[in-house]
């Protein structure tokens, strides 16, 4: 579990973050919505501390945080991180990438001398099968495609072996046909392996397919957190202050409704089969 | 403005004087030059007058002594020696700097600045003068050469190096430190992979420049080719020198034919 308290961020007398707090239950997916500029990047860059907050406190997995280099190291293996960009090393080999990820367990000098235990290399090869990926394992990653070379970076993440996954508008470069794609690896992978996701997205109707719970970050603060049932048209407007294009927000409202349609018959399906 | 069916697309320079802006630059840059030239003596009746003893000169080097090209064999070879030890020693005296004398992976500013000023001094001397203090430290011979070269190199290329590792993408960086990766894992999974290539493009253009220093390193008895070039000439046996002047020719232009292709292969 990650817990948040009454976390701010400010870069100089701007302020990114004031006063979140937010609790990331085990193997949940959760959806963070927002403008640009709302906090978004910086809320997981904190957990993460690539980015040091500058107030409240951060708990993962009821430890809180010290600032010791061994403790650092321990909280990055578990809380692993996607990114917008990928991030992939290009001149290196998708299997060394994906390496990459175990790296926090590895000898720095035997690794370094591209010496890595079988073992590593197995959890390596298994995370690139998760994502449909073995066949790339000995291509350079910059010969891969955008959609390809963001599924080896969900593998590089999955190669830690994580309880929880930072994922930092990881299809905001995709088109909309891969972005399914790598969203539905993302999500299936995290939960095969019970790993949390704390996912930032800029499209609404992603959110709401994939997030089992939303959160709505604007102006540095938590405007919503909650089913995505409940993302209603005013809720949107909250989000992204001055929004006013009435195609998202019928299409925000449809998408809600099928989806509380879906939620409802299904109960009623089970309440019957209980009545039978 | 507009002149028939072209347009001049030029910004007009900000500030208030305008294009007038241009009145002072101009005029500033012209005095210097003319105070320049005032000052080198540059003089076209005084190369005009001094065509003739250049003719002179190259009749007395006319025909070059080939004869005399065997005896340069040795040296030539020895100057390729010391252009490559010279090399070589250079990149193991930049390879532990430059990464401290990088902005984004020094530790703290003042080692970064310390450490560039420590490349510039190491760069600001030639190594003709270097070459000299190594003569009177190791004695006469090629080794004194090779000392000069890898000294005046190691502040080039310790530049160089940090200057590529200023550039590279931090993402992948970035993406290290959070798998949990330590800074020699970072080092060598995220920093090498991205500066190599312009890594091996610079040594290589440092080799061919070195070769061409090692040609003149032996006119202050640093070894090479350049101590019979000189010795020649004090002997006014000019079809010799002109046989020297060949062969540092061909050692120069196989230095830059072989790193060009080299270069090429590696994009």
């Amino acid at each position: 579990m990650i817990e948040i308290r009454r976390l701010a961020k400010s870069y100089g007398s701007h302020q990114a973050l004031k006063d979140v707090s937010l609790t990331i239950r085990p193997g949940e997916f959760v959806v963070v919505l927002g403008p640009s500029g709302a906090g978004k990047s910086t809320l997981l860059r904190c957990i993460n501390r690539l980015t040091p907050p500058t107030g409240g406190e951060i708990v993962v997995d009821g430890a809180p945080f010290s600032s010791s280099g061994r403790d650092l190291r321990l909280l990055r293996r578990n809380v692993a991180m996607i990114f917008q960009q990928h991030n992939l090393v290009k001149r290196l080999s998708v299997l060394k990438n994906v390496l990459v990820g175990r790296m926090a367990d590895l000898s720095p000098v035997l690794s370094s001398l591209q010496l890595f235990p079988e073992a590593d290399v197995k959890i390596a090869m298994h995370c690139l099968e998760q994502v449909a990926m073995v066949h790339k394992a000995r291509s350079r990653a910059d010969a891969l495609s955008g959609g390809e070379q963001q599924r080896v970076g969900i593998a590089r993440a999955l190669a830690q072996q994580p309880r929880f996954m930072l994922a930092d508008e990881p299809v905001a470069s995709l088109d909309p046909k891969t972005s399914r794609v790598v969203l539905t690896y993302l999500k299936k992978s995290c939960k095969d392996s019970n790993i949390a996701v704390l996912c930032n997205l800029h499209q609404i109707d992603y959110a709401l397919e994939f997030g089992e719970r939303i959160v709505g970050l604007s102006g540095g603060e938590v405007v919503y957190d909650g089913a995505p049932g409940g993302v209603s048209g005013d809720v949107i407007r909250r989000i992204y202050p001055g929004l006013d294009d009435p195609n998202v927000l019928d299409a925000a409202q449809r998408l809600t409704e099928r989806r509380r349609a879906a939620a409802e018959a299904e109960t009623a399906a089970t309440v019957r089969e209980e009545r039978v | 403005m507009s002149l028939g069916t072209l347009q001049f697309v030029v910004n007009k320079p900000r500030g208030p004087l305008g294009w007038w802006i241009l009145a002072p630059i101009v005029g500033i840059a012209g005095a210097v030059l003319w105070w320049s030239a005032v000052g080198t003596q540059l003089s076209l009746s005084g190369l005009v007058a001094g065509l003739p003893w250049i003719a002179d000169f190259l009749d007395r080097m006319l025909p070059p002594n080939f004869a005399f090209m065997q005896k340069l064999v040795k040296p030539a070879i020895e100057t390729v020696q010391i252009a490559l030890w010279g090399t070589l020693l250079g990149i193991l005296l930049a390879l532990p700097v430059c990464f401290f004398a990088a902005r984004n992976l020094s530790p703290y500013a003042w080692v970064f600045h310390g450490l560039r000023q420590v490349l510039n001094v190491m760069r600001g001397i030639n190594e003709i003068i270097l070459a000299l203090i190594f003569v009177a430290a190791v004695g006469l011979g090629p080794f004194a050469g090779v000392l000069a070269i890898a000294i005046h190199g190691a502040g080039m290329l310790g530049k160089f190096f940090a200057e590529a590792i200023e550039e590279i993408d931090e993402g992948p960086l970035d993406a290290l430190r959070a798998a949990g990766a330590g800074t020699l894992q970072r080092i060598v999974f995220g920093v090498l992979p991205q500066v190599l290539p312009a890594w091996i493009g610079v040594v290589l253009y440092r080799f061919e420049t070195n070769i061409r220093v090692s040609t003149v390193l032996g006119m202050v008895g640093a070894g090479g080719i350049g101590f019979e070039l000189i010795s020649s000439m004090k002997l006014f046996a000019y079809e010799d020198t002109a046989a020297c002047v060949l062969v540092i020719l061909i050692l120069v232009l196989a230095a830059d034919l072989i790193s060009s292709k080299l270069r090429a292969m590696i994009r």
